[in-house]
């Protein structure tokens, strides 16, 4: 049925036909950003059921990568225009597909000023997240996943809150300075293997000393991305600074690179260095995971709380992809999944306050349960999800990270472990603050109850949450024979490299 | 020597119908009369010459490339880079068509004297024997001091052209001096000469002390540090028309000689100059990506982003392979395309009439002219080297050639200074789209800066698509480069 169309082409750039469209509107002020957002809303939800073509044709047996396309870029160079997904990066385009029509729907209102740049930044940014996922040349790669900073730096700088300016340029400058290092190894990498495309570069086998080199290039910028402490500083600043929508993309989807790089890169093609600097990996995320918790404590600002919590949870992600164990880098997969659907819903149920009472201050706050009542469920269900309640998403990822950690290592594991203790420490304290006890003041108390948009924007990935949290297998099915073909060809790849010494 | 042929003078027909153009503009202008109506006509016809002179660049035929005795070589490194050349002056030179505010510039002897430093570029970049080296250099320089010093009831102006003369004509003498150091040494000015008499022997001391003269002599025509101290006051004090040229063209055609001299002359003994080159492009992406930080003027920003640009493309020079010779070809693409869309843009920074060119001006620019913030955004994201923009693939051709020739630190280095430079022009983004202003810009955008803008977009925008293309001519030139393997 859909077997000649060039479908991921199709899905990547969608949005930049969204964007022409957007040049072309002509008008009052009050129309164009009338028509920008139901424009932006239009092409971005196409986009998402274009891209469930993708999930209904997609096969979770079948080997190797789908939906692939392959055409001529640099004849003769070995660097092609490649796309195509496996397990592993085909839910990742879901999760950008279907965040980003949420982001534009969370933005409906909040935005005012300069609404047609607003949706055009976002519709670029969406073709970048798409592309980056769906890219099998690593050229292309990089193209999407430094693309993105464009984007997302004019979305922090003009849109965003106080100390916006200063916030724009960290996230700009620490991001790149880590994806040059990247860089110059991409470029060492196309040198020795003669390839860009990743599947090639997969199964090449580079020498064992200069895995170490690669890894440790590749580290800078993925870590940066993750965010790994102690290079996580950037985050904390471009989430309080951003629009709600922008966070909820930042902590949804763009966090999620580092990740996905680690699965995509590291481990397939530097499995000797990558084994070698588990350890260092391991250390890193369970400072991340106590140290970030505890700042997270002792937060006063709403965004800020749940921008240290990512941090914390992405330290569970990166010791379950370097658990090297099939348990952990699911668990990783999963998590990063559920965590894109559930720090996405929570930074959105921070803009559901601030867009009426205009500050993220938790001490402004107070029995906002009794003003808004759907509105607390919905919180609730979010902030159990994001400490791992059993029954959603969230507990699936953690326990599956836990059992891989323990088969590396039972300290890991009880490091690892005293995170969820000290998540459900601040997110319910959080909770307990902003929502019970009395109503603090005559502005709170005259909160308007949430809209049909905003139920709307919650009820997707609610639904989700539940879903994966009661079906896992949904998810780890799709996910399971890549992961598998990656420690695979991990293993493969160590012994030949230690055979041909 | 040799007997006068008219197919000798074929591959140099383009040089030869545009000195032909100048001659004759010599008289329009003469007689013409000192007014704006007749400075336009001149402008027309150049840009005119210019065009038919393109064309004729583009028809060339590389095999039978060589005139006068082999003093001149037409190849088909000559015609990419003489397309850039002369892309970039006619970009300059149309955009200095509607300059009715800028009474000194209206003169018809600026597009003359423009034209000239054309063919001298021209001759420049196809110069195959120290003498035309010569030749072309001061045939590039003497005009653009001139007009650097144009807008003649100008302070700064007239010490602008005065500096650039001065080192100017020290950096013309040091190449001078150091050719006669190689000349003595080799025996012949022919660079295939010169690099047959030096491969396989022991260089004496002079032999290298006069290639290091000549290097840094062209490394003063490029604004290379630390030879750069010319660049932010000639940048700043020329009219801005001009600086545009200055940013745009000389630089393709200095960098071009710098290559055909180092890969060609001297291309067997590449250990011996690939450290000079690695020291200058390091002082330069260092002293480029820092100085800018500070400057408060586009023009002295300009300058100093000039001279990391020229700082990333020695970085491919120094590889001293095919690969860096390409590398440095699609950066100069690249860098010409960025040069004039930027200045398309710097040109109309007016205010009640008057330049306006402090940083601080572009206050408010989203809010005021959307479509020239939204030109410039792009310009500098092309500039800073993000992909999937123009700027991002001269710099992925250039350090994968330092990367392979093994000079990994040099590449470090690099992509470490390009995250620096990108701090400043992200500044102007800020100050473009994050700041308003209650002072704006004059509205009126002429024609020609739409058209210049426009193609400089489409180009850069586009720049991954026409990659392919681009990539296979680049690298037939640079084979044609290396006279001695």
């Amino acid at each position: 049925m859909i077997g000649n169309w060039p479908l991921l082409t199709i899905i990547t750039f969608l949005p930049m036909i969204g964007v022409m469209f957007l040049l072309m509107i002509r008008g009052e002020d009050d129309l164009v950003a009338r028509n920008a957002r139901h424009v932006a809303l239009w092409v971005s939800g196409f986009t998402f059921v274009v891209s469930l073509a993708l999930v209904l044709n997609f096969d979770p047996q079948a080997p190797g990568y789908q939906f692939e396309e392959r055409g001529d870029w640099l004849p003769g160079a070995g660097i092609s225009y490649h796309l195509g997904v496996d397990g592993i990066s085909m839910p990742f385009i879901l999760l950008s597909t279907l965040l980003s029509p949420l982001a534009i729907l969370a933005s409906w209102k909040a935005i005012t000023v300069r609404v047609r740049e607003y949706m055009i930044a976002f519709l670029v940014l969406e073709t970048m997240m798409i592309g980056m996922f769906a890219s099998l040349d690593m050229l292309m790669f990089y193209l999407f996943f430094e693309g993105v900073l464009i984007p997302m730096f004019i979305i922090i700088g003009v849109w965003g809150g106080a100390r916006r300016v200063y916030a724009a340029f960290k996230f700009f400058l620490y991001t790149l300075l880590g994806s040059v290092l990247m860089l110059v190894c991409m470029l060492a990498m196309y040198i020795d293997a003669g390839t860009t495309d990743i599947p090639m570069l997969t199964s090449y086998g580079f020498a064992a000393d200069m895995q170490t080199w690669l890894f440790l290039g590749f580290l800078a910028s993925f870590a940066v991305k993750v965010p790994m402490w102690p290079v996580h500083t950037w985050l904390p600043d471009a989430h309080v600074e951003a629009p709600t929508a922008g966070s909820m993309i930042l902590a949804g989807v763009l966090l999620k690179m580092g990740g996905y790089g680690f699965i995509r890169f590291s481990l397939p093609m530097f499995p000797l260095a990558s084994e070698f600097f588990a350890p260092l990996i391991f250390a890193l995320s369970i400072i991340a995971i106590v140290y970030t918790s505890l700042v997270a404590l002792a937060q006063s600002d709403m965004k800020k709380l749940i921008a240290y919590s990512s941090v914390a949870h992405m330290g569970f992600v990166t010791i379950g992809i370097f658990t090297l164990t099939e348990q952990g880098v699911a668990g990783a997969m999963f998590q990063m999944i559920s965590h894109g659907l559930v720090s996405a819903a929570l930074f959105f149920c921070v803009g559901v306050v601030y867009d009426r009472l205009h500050t993220r201050d938790i001490g402004a706050y107070g029995g906002v349960a009794a003003v808004m009542p759907r509105y607390a469920v919905f919180f609730m269900f979010m902030m159990l999800a994001s400490v791992g309640l059993p029954g959603t998403s969230g507990f699936v990822g953690e326990m599956l990270v836990l059992v891989g950690a323990w088969k590396a290592s039972s300290w890991v594991a009880l490091f690892t472990a005293t995170g969820l203790v000290l998540g459900a420490t601040y997110m319910l304290w959080l909770y307990r603050r902003v929502m019970f006890g009395k109503v603090v003041s005559a502005e709170v108390e005259a909160m308007e109850r949430i809209n049909r948009r905003e139920v709307l924007i919650f009820a997707p990935l609610t639904v989700l949450v539940l879903w994966f949290g009661i079906y896992p297998a949904s998810l780890l099915d799709v996910m399971a024979s890549s992961i598998q073909i990656i420690l695979d060809s991990a293993a493969a790849g160590g012994a030949i490299v230690i055979a041909g010494r | 020597m040799f007997e006068f042929q008219m197919a000798d003078i074929m591959p140099a027909l383009p040089e030869i119908f545009l000195a032909g153009i100048c001659l004759i503009l010599v008289l329009v202008a003469a007689y013409g009369g000192e007014t704006a109506r007749n400075a336009r006509r001149v402008t027309r016809i150049a840009m005119g010459g210019i065009l038919i002179t393109l064309a004729l660049v583009v028809n060339g035929d590389p095999s039978m490339s060589r005139a006068f005795g082999g003093m001149f070589s037409a190849d088909s490194f000559a015609i990419y880079m003489k397309v850039l050349v002369l892309i970039g002056t006619f970009a300059a030179l149309g955009m200095s068509l509607r300059s009715d505010g800028d009474s000194d510039i209206n003169k018809p002897e600026y597009s003359l004297l423009v034209l000239l430093a054309l063919v001298g570029m021209m001759l420049m970049i196809s110069a195959d024997n120290l003498m035309a080296l010569y030749m072309g250099v001061e045939l590039q320089s003497l005009p653009l001091y001139v007009v650097a010093a144009m807008r003649t009831n100008s302070l700064r102006s007239s010490e602008a052209g005065l500096k650039y003369f001065l080192l100017g004509a020290l950096s013309s003498g040091m190449l001078l001096y150091g050719a006669s150091l190689v000349y003595g040494v080799a025996g012949t000015t022919d660079f295939a000469g010169i690099a047959e008499a030096i491969s396989g022997r022991d260089l004496p001391t002079v032999f290298i002390i006069g290639m290091v003269f000549m290097i840094s002599g062209l490394a003063f025509k490029v604004s290379a540090a630390p030879f750069h101290m010319w660049t932010p006051d000639v940048y700043e004090g020329s009219p801005t028309l001009v600086t545009a040229l200055f940013a745009i063209a000389p630089k393709v055609a200095a960098i071009s000689i710098l290559l055909r001299l180092t890969y060609g002359a001297f291309g067997s003994i590449a250990d011996q100059w690939q450290q000079v080159l690695i020291a200058l492009s390091v002082a330069s992406m260092v002293i480029g990506a820092l100085g800018a930080i500070m400057q408060t003027d586009i023009k002295r920003m300009m300058a100093y982003s000039s001279i990391a640009h020229m700082g990333y493309a020695l970085a491919g020079l120094a590889a001293g392979t095919v690969a860096g010779a390409t590398g440095v070809m699609i950066y100069m693409t690249g860098y010409v395309f960025m040069g004039a869309g930027t200045f398309a843009i710097i040109l109309l920074m007016r205010r009640d009439g008057a330049e306006a060119t402090r940083i601080a001006d572009l206050k408010g620019l989203s809010r005021t002219h959307p479509l020239l913030a939204l030109g410039l955004l792009v310009m500098m994201f092309s500039m800073a080297g993000i992909p999937p923009l123009a700027g991002f693939f001269g710099k992925w051709y250039v350090f994968l050639a330092t990367v392979e020739a093994g000079l990994v630190p040099l590449a470090v280095i690099g992509v470490v200074m390009s995250v620096i430079g990108a701090f400043y022009y992200l500044r102007i983004i800020r100050l473009m789209y994050f700041e308003d202003t209650d002072s704006p810009l004059d509205p009126k955008i002429p024609m020609a800066n739409r058209v210049v803008l426009g193609a400089s977009l489409a180009v850069i925008l586009l720049f991954f698509a026409g990659l392919g293309g681009l990539l296979a001519a680049a690298d037939s030139a640079a084979v044609a480069l290396i006279v001695f393997g």
